[in-house]
């Protein structure tokens, strides 16, 4: 099987979230970046057993920067077979998804896998774009996929259950908890992903049709109120005249 | 110029979320001086009371394949060209996921996703949504004449603004596809995460699944729905689906009561916009008090049946 697996940097989730520039930029001083975990533990895994089963190749693409080799080269150690970076600011969903789409058109891929979301815009996006973009069926939020070879059928999230789906032909998935288990790279895999081929492709112009004004930080929680824990009619009564949510 | 909602059934039921967007969708639509369009899939009969939440018009159209994405948006499309709107607005569920994107790129729009309140519309568009799972907010600039938007659900509370509307049929031309839907396999009884209102969420500090007897206990009194951490749910002394936080359900209920949980920043990302938030942890210094509204230090096993008693008295 032919598959393509995409992959952004986000943050590390523990990141202290501030912004620069008269709140216009994020402020990436001192923050640690990651493969967006959807992308790493779920997607990239479940391609990569796919192959393992049926044979053929993992592509990983990314869109960004050269700053980002060094998590493309983290997808190469656990085990994608080649890789690409469409050279470019990853300005919009759209953007995004427009350089990966142009890529895979006329490649063949029988599934392309992105993660659920990334844990810094969580816009579940650039998913559906790229299936829009090359006009096939898209399935959200899988938390199982079996491939016979020539169908697919996946369980995918949906709220409070999961619905069943078979699909024909190619399509764009993206990956939810579930889908894999994570696997770290080993010594060999991180030997051999020096070898592995990463190409770099220029991106093309996208108009944009959305883009970040200003950024701000949520308000504040006010002070926790510590309660005496033996006396839960207090807890309760707050909640019913102070809180109002029972 | 309209404002088109898409609002979703679920098992042939209008719920909160379609409510929330048809809600948001009219306020728009006001603002604007314009009409609020509602479009439904393959669901008209129970569609008439989505007026109320300010429908000015419904339409719906009879199809078995609503949730596949490429058909619905498809007729999605189709219905906003015919209602010529500037506006389509979704919810941000699962289903409202699959099509933003899509529509985007179909009507050649602007997407935002998750939305948390109206656009400013005074000058340039703009609206805001959050961002790094919560710890930030965005305002993005709405540079195109038409615009896709997917609310939030629980960022605005849905009124009655209005009375029943006689949905009308549309016959749009549905695609073929690759994808068939085999089964729709849902826990029956309880409110999905998603839409909970009320959430009881417990964490390692249970010590055991068998334990959980006195959080169902909590949750049964207060007709709330159970979640749970991380490590809980990777053990398996939970189901998936009930895990919150930045890997898991981003929820948004009234009330979050979290027991035994530290509150770990990657938990809190998919929790800390709940409205109130009660915290019963044995150790003071647990992370978690400082996003709480309510903090108990204590025992879980002592406070928890408690906190039951004292629920119990009131609901009578
Ligand atoms: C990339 C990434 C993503 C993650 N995503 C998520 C996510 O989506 N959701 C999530 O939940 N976690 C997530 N985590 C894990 C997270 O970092 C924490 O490890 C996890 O939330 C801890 O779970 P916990 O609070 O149940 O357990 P612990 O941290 O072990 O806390 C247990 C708490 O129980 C208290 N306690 C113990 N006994 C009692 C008692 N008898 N009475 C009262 N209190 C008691 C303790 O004081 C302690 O505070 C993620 C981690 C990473 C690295
Ligand atoms: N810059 C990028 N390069 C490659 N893939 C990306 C990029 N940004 C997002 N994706 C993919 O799209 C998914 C959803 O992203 P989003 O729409 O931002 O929530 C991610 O999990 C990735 O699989």
């Amino acid at each position: 099987m032919n598959l393509l697996v995409c992959i952004s940097k986000t943050p590390e989730t523990t990141a202290k979230i501030s912004f620069t520039d008269g709140d216009t930029k994020f402020n990436s001083e001192g923050v640690q970046y990651i493969m967006n975990p959807y992308d790493e533990w779920y997607a990239l895994v479940r391609a990569i057993e796919l192959k393992e089963q049926h044979g053929g190749k993992v592509v990983a693409i990314n869109v960004g920067g050269s700053d980002n080799d060094i998590i493309i080269r983290k997808a190469l150690a656990i085990g994608a077979d080649e890789a690409v970076r469409v050279n470019g600011e990853e300005s919009s969903s759209l953007f995004v998804a427009t350089q990966i789409a142009n890529y895979a058109k006329d490649k063949g891929f029988d599934i392309v896998f992105c993660g659920k979301e990334t844990i810094n815009y969580n816009g579940s996006e650039v998913g559906p774009m790229i299936a829009e973009l090359l006009d096939q069926p898209f399935v959200s939020f899988a938390s199982k996929l079996d491939h016979d070879g020539s169908a697919a059928t996946i369980e995918r999230d949906i709220e409070g259950g999961v619905e069943v789906v078979k699909v024909n032909g190619p399509f764009v998935l993206s990956a939810a908890k579930g889908l894999a288990e994570q696997r770290i790279p080993n010594m060999r895999g991180i030997m051999m992903a020096k070898r592995k081929p990463l190409e770099v492709a220029e991106a093309s112009a996208v108009d944009e049709k959305v883009i970040v004004k200003s950024y701000s930080l949520p308000a504040g929680k006010s002070a926790v109120k510590m309660l005496d824990p033996e006396n839960m009619d207090e807890l309760v009564r707050l909640l019913h005249e102070e809180a109002k949510v029972i | 110029m309209s404002v088109l909602i898409f609002a979703e059934a679920t098992k042939g039921q209008y719920k909160k979320n379609a409510f929330e967007a048809v809600y948001y969708g009219s306020q728009l639509a006001k603002q604007l001086g314009t009409e609020a369009v509602v479009f439904t899939i393959g669901n008209g009969s129970n569609a008439a009371v989505l007026g109320q939440y300010g429908a000015n018009k419904i339409w719906n159209q009879d199809s078995s394949k609503a949730t596949d994405s490429q058909v619905a948006s498809a007729l999605i499309a189709q219905a906003a060209e015919k209602a010529e709107a500037n506006y389509v607005i979704l919810s941000n569920s699962a289903l409202g996921k699959s099509l933003t994107g899509r529509l985007g790129v179909k009507l050649n729009a602007g997407v935002v996703s998750g939305v948390t309140s109206l656009p400013d519309t005074s000058g340039t568009p703009c609206v805001n949504k959050q961002v790094f799972s919560g710890k930030g907010i965005a305002c993005y600039e709405l540079k195109s004449g038409k615009n896709i938007l997917s609310v939030m659900g629980n960022s605005l509370k849905p009124e009655v603004v209005g009375s029943d509307v006689a949905p009308e049929n549309t016959s749009f031309t549905e695609p073929s596809t690759g994808l068939e839907i085999i089964e729709t396999k849902t826990v029956d009884g309880t409110v999905p995460l998603p839409e909970a209102e009320l959430v009881v969420s417990a964490g390692r500090g249970m010590k055991a699944p068998e334990n959980w007897g006195i959080i169902e206990e909590l949750a049964d009194v207060l007709g709330a729905t159970t979640a749970c951490s991380r490590p809980v749910a990777d053990t398996g002394w939970r189901p998936h689906h009930e895990h919150v936080g930045q890997t898991g359900v981003a929820i948004r209920p009234n009330l979050y009561i979290a027991i035994g949980i530290s509150g770990a920043i990657q938990h809190l990302a998919g929790v800390n916009n709940s409205k109130t938030i009660v915290v019963i942890n044995k150790d003071p210094e647990a992370p978690f008090f400082k996003a709480a509204d309510y903090g108990i230090v204590a025992d879980l096993f002592d406070v928890v049946p408690k906190l039951t008693e004292s629920l119990k008295k009131f609901k009578q």
